[in-house]
């Protein structure tokens, strides 16, 4: 039984969600602290539009997913822009949009079904060599970009007026994270599947605001209740022979659940 | 007859032929006025009277869609010294439950275009440590801002305005859903601040009571609804004596 922890499919499974339980809940902290949770759902959305024409057209399917992603990010971005007072005006149209997209693109390739399927579920033994580069890719430069501009992304997060009275680049940084926001969400897919990706780079937020008390610590917190979930859920699921995005994504339920009753009401002191 | 002061000090903010219209309806028409070294401005208004539009036209967050702007001598748009400026913000302006302590909250008053991707020196923690001191709130430094009263807030957002030792402290309805004798304990540290420290204020407000007994009863001009109360800084001591030692403890 234990025999599946230590195959070569497993193992790169373990690689690719260890990576991606970094990089979730680090771009995760500044989606949820400036009210922008579903923007991975949209770019998930969207993602699996980019993966669906790349089946078609014959593209590696995560790099089509992540070209779409970064695309949509501009236009959420530029939408935001156009309804000021109505920011989630944008991620309704945009995330609509992917599925009408990915929808046409089903359609359009009928035989490929079940490959889009373990995009929209999460196929996370289906991870190959390229795959893995890719996460790996996309980990070093979420880490770089957030470690270079942390303090900068702090004070964007925490009051955007005084980070524009302060001469920051604010629609630039806007830009940057959005974009970080769409790298993630198109690797993060297979691991979990587009339909629960938001989860990973919500639910460890989530958690770690109930127990932290500033911000370097609730974003360190974070990534540890993430990679509990994520090597948690995939011994879980190899274990016991269960969906292994699904299995990742009801611990983080769990944990969450765990943590509101351990605590009534957050931590304020 | 009352001797002529001399006004010896560099304009801070000049405002030219300046207008805002939101739609249709104009909040701000054709404003002259400038702001001198020292002084310290009151910007007062009912709620809608366009004080904070202004305000937010001065600080480069909203353009101007007539007039010019001047920050220091330089047209807002090529103004990059931002360090120059301390902001501290309406009390609601961040999330309560935001994660951060105060001593986070206050550093960040150091983060600006000339720190990108700077890391932070011994120097900048000594800064945190002497604003921290100045508003005495070092022992509640480790404290999650959200857990503070709200004179406790705006004490912090003081010292993270201050932590740079600005030329120009801007205030925008500080005291806003703070009781009443705080409001005042607030007033009194901000007026002390201005008569010893070389610092410009400009403080938006609706509360006139609060600022008639130190910029006086009349306001110096009116645009629309918007009413300008100044106390120059040769009110507070004379400008050939005056000791620019820019100094905040």
């Amino acid at each position: 039984m234990l025999d599946i922890l230590f195959s070569d499919f497993f193992q790169r499974a373990l690689v690719g969600g260890v990576l991606i339980g970094i990089t979730a809940p680090l771009i995760g902290m500044f989606l949820v602290l400036r009210r922008l949770s579903m923007i991975g759902d949209t770019l998930s959305h969207v993602t699996i539009a980019g993966v669906a024409l790349g089946f078609l057209i014959e593209v590696y399917p995560i790099a089509a997913g992540l070209v779409f992603a970064v695309l949509a990010s501009f236009a959420i971005e530029k939408l935001r822009k156009a309804y000021k007072s109505y920011a989630e005006l944008s991620i309704a149209i945009i995330m609509s949009g992917g599925v009408a997209l990915a929808s046409l693109f089903f359609t359009l390739g009928m035989g490929y079904n079940t490959d889009v399927m373990s995009y929209l579920f999460g196929s996370i033994y289906t991870l190959d060599t390229t795959d893995i580069y890719m996460v790996a890719g996309v980990t070093v430069v979420v880490i770089a970009v957030v470690a270079l501009l942390f303090k900068e992304f702090f004070l964007l997060s925490f009051e955007e007026d005084a980070a524009s009275v302060s001469g920051l680049p604010v629609k630039m940084m806007n830009m940057l994270i959005t974009v970080l926001t769409a790298l993630v969400v198109s690797t993060a897919i297979k691991i979990v599947g587009a339909l629960l990706v938001s989860a990973l780079l919500t639910i460890p937020v989530a958690i770690s605001l109930l127990l932290a008390r500033s911000f370097r610590s609730s974003i360190i917190l974070s990534v540890i209740i993430s990679e509990l979930a994520v090597i948690g859920g995939l011994m879980m699921a190899g274990l016991f022979n269960l969906a292994p995005g699904a299995t990742i994504v009801l611990l983080l339920i769990a944990l969450l659940v765990i943590t509101m009753l351990g605590r009534k009401g957050f931590t304020t002191t | 007859m009352e001797p002529e002061v001399q006004d010896c000090h560099q304009s801070i903010i000049q405002l030219n032929k300046v207008s805002f219209s939101y739609r249709d309806q104009q909040v701000i028409r054709d404003l002259n006025f400038s702001v001198k070294e020292r002084d310290f401005v009151g910007i007062v208004g009912s709620n809608g009277a366009g004080k904070t539009t202004l305000l937010r036209m001065i600080v480069g967050l909203l353009p101007a869609a007539e007039g010019a702007i001047e920050l220091f001598g330089t047209p807002i748009r090529k103004f990059k010294d931002w360090e120059r400026i301390g902001y501290v913000p309406q009390k609601n302006a961040f999330n309560p439950l935001f994660p951060a302590t105060v001593r986070e909250v206050v550093m960040s008053g150091l983060y600006n275009r000339k720190s990108l991707f700077k890391r932070l020196s011994r120097q900048d923690q000594q800064k945190c440590d002497d604003a921290l001191e100045v508003m005495r709130i070092q022992d509640i430094a480790d404290k999650r801002i959200g857990a503070l009263s709200g004179g406790q807030q705006q004490r912090v957002f003081l010292a993270r305005a201050l932590i740079n030792r600005p030329d120009l402290l801007i205030l925008d309805e500080p005291t806003i859903g703070i009781d009443a004798e705080t409001q005042a304990g607030f007033f009194d540290l901000i007026t002390h601040m201005h008569a010893r420290h070389h610092m410009t204020f400009l403080m938006v407000t609706h509360d006139l009571d609060m600022v008639k007994d130190y910029l006086g009863e009349s306001p110096v001009s009116q645009n629309g609804k918007i009413q300008f109360f100044v106390r120059h800084s040769h009110e507070i001591e004379n400008c050939a004596e005056e000791d620019l030692q820019h100094s905040l403890v």
